[in-house]
């Protein structure tokens, strides 16, 4: 057996994943569409979308479980048709339910993948040991997995995927059935394997993405729709401020002010304002100070993850009636 | 990588209760058929020292006990080759195989060979009383031989059907049922012969029973091998053609 796994550091300059122009149709009905995207070593990318928008679709297709309809899939630089021995050494996945035996205990299934996963028989134990600690599997190794909450199969999902130490690993929704601290532990686990691989992450949890990923991709439809850092996603968002007043003031008074683009009244006495860009709210305090207007609340608005989902996964929508 | 999957799907088959069961009903049953003809081969044996061509132990007590050991099977190893593929399927576990940097053809074979290390231990087990007689007297070993590998084969045969049905469904009950009205179906497809005119030897060629038969006899004929190992490496086929197929669906 010649193994063909090269260590990520291999792979820093070129793209570990690359799809092209990638479509897959059941019979008619078009699940994804001309999808193209690259993913670097190193980086975590947060798939998000509506349900059936065709995440889970993508990920199968780029995993070898279904076949593309159109398009090529690239994985480590071995096609997923041509040479899909190759491309599947180089990747770990974890399909929406965790494909774990029922009927095998934890140690038994893991050594199970491991061989699987063609790792040599006296580097399956140390592999299995690695990542039930990575994992926190460490006080169910022999307990039947289908006695285990659906938490820890999930770990066991992660478990096996990872197992083989692939350059790419991809997770369908790696944190469903998780409590918050399992959530934590399993994002600084992605976190860190995201450090020097590839890691694809669907999710319909907004924050995990932010807290998880370097980039985001929001797939609706089929189609990609966004594709941005999570960085510039929490920069130069900063544009308008809410604000909570004590007294009753005037629309157009606060319209006065320096720098202030735009008013809208929300509920009794609280405002947003509008900002121009690179203006600081300097004006509307002094104003609020010297007038008396008792400013009790100041919140600066970050556009967030979640309102530009929401944004463009229902102009669709509208778009469609 | 085949042999990783076959030694997984036989434990799993030892993980449930079923497996043992098969194997403990099949033992009581054939073993009291066994002694059954034993005591009837003893109180005819005085008239078949009479016969020009003398029947041996072997002929008169486990030739027919193998016929009813086969027509058992064949209800039988539906139930043990539902689950192969059918149960992954339902529990969607079938991804573990195919995202492994294995070939279809390999998850097959594995599967399959899996299958057969099980009837290899079921086939074993019941050759166990033929070989008792050694204690007594002295059967056939030749015999014995063809009887053992003709049982192989057809359970070999039995398998391979069972598991292409079970790629084709997510639901283990359709999977044996069908695999049990195919196997049926072979089993008698040349009982037309009589009603109809004209040359029935395709039919006849068909037939598990007839192949079975004369290896049952003591007849090793290649004929026979190559039957069963064509519709073994068909069956084969056209399974690791399913589950390629059901990725581009």
């Amino acid at each position: 057996m010649i193994s063909a796994t090269k260590t990520p550091g291999e792979f820093m300059t070129e793209a570990l994943v690359q799809v092209e122009n990638l479509s897959r149709y059941y019979q008619n009905n078009c699940a994804i569409s001309h999808l193209s995207f690259s993913l670097k070593a190193g980086e975590v990318l947060g798939f998000l979308g509506p349900n059936g928008a065709g995440k889970s679709t993508t990920m199968q297709v780029i995993t070898g479980n279904l076949a593309p309809s159109e398009g090529e899939v690239t994985i480590a630089g071995h096609d997923i048709i041509e040479a899909p021995r190759a491309a599947k050494r180089n990747l770990g996945y974890l399909p929406e339910h965790p494909p774990v035996y029922r009927d095998a205990c934890v140690d038994e299934y893991l050594r199970y993948c491991a061989r699987l996963h063609r790792i040599p028989r006296a580097r399956v134990l140390p592999a299995v040991d690695r990542v039930k600690q990575q994992c926190g599997l460490e006080q169910v190794g022999n307990r039947l997995i289908g006695n285990l909450s659906k938490g820890y199969q999930q770990r066991v999902g992660i478990a096996q995927a990872i197992i083989h130490d692939p350059p790419v690993v991809i997770l369908d929704e790696p944190t469903v059935g998780l409590d918050p601290i399992q959530i934590r532990e399993i994002r600084e686990l992605i976190r860190s394997l995201g450090s020097e691989r590839s890691v694809i992450l669907s999710t319909h949890i907004l924050s995990e993405v932010q807290a998880t990923c370097d980039r985001v991709q929001i797939i609706r439809a089929g189609e990609l729709i966004y594709n941005a850092t999570t960085e510039s996603l929490n920069q130069g968002h900063e544009h308008s401020i809410r604000i909570a007043l004590r007294k009753d003031v005037a629309l157009e008074q606060l319209f006065a002010i320096d720098g202030v683009d735009h008013v809208d009244a929300l509920e009794a006495s609280r405002f947003r304002l509008f900002l121009a860009p690179d203006t600081n709210p300097d004006a509307l305090l002094a104003a609020a100070v010297q007038q008396g207007w008792g400013l009790y609340e100041l919140i600066p608005e970050q556009q967030s993850l979640e309102d530009l989902f929401i944004e463009l996964t229902h102009t669709e929508e509208a778009a469609r009636q | 990588m085949i042999w990783v999957i076959a030694r997984r799907e036989l434990f799993a088959m030892f993980l449930s209760p079923l497996a043992w069961v098969i194997l403990a009903v099949i033992q009581i049953l054939l073993g009291y058929m066994f002694l059954t003809n034993l005591d009837n081969f003893f109180l005819l044996q005085p008239q078949l020292m009479q016969l020009a061509n003398t029947p041996g132990v072997t002929d008169v007590v486990i030739t027919p006990l193998m016929q009813v050991a086969a027509i058992i099977l064949l209800m039988v190893m539906p139930l043990l080759t539902m689950r192969s593929i059918a149960e992954e399927k339902r529990n969607r576990t079938l991804s573990l195989l195919i995202s492994s940097p294995l070939s279809m053809s390999e998850i097959v074979l594995g599967k399959y060979l899996g299958l057969l290390l099980f009837v290899v231990i079921l086939v074993s087990m019941l050759m166990l009383m033929p070989l008792s007689l050694y204690l007594g007297t002295s059967p056939d070993g030749g015999k014995l031989l063809s009887i053992y590998l003709g049982m192989l084969l057809l359970l070999g045969t039995f398998a391979a059907i069972g598991l292409y049905l079970s790629s084709l469904t997510e639901n283990q009950t359709i999977a044996a049922i069908s695999t049990f009205g195919v196997l049926l179906m072979l089993w008698i497809v040349d009982w037309v012969g009589g009603a109809l005119d004209g040359d029935h030897s395709i039919l006849t060629y068909l037939s598990l029973l007839e192949h079975h038969q004369s290896m049952l006899e003591g007849v090793f004929n290649t004929s026979d091998i190559a039957y069963y190992l064509l519709l073994i490496t068909a069956f084969l086929v056209l399974t690791i053609r399913q589950l390629d197929r059901e990725r581009l669906l």
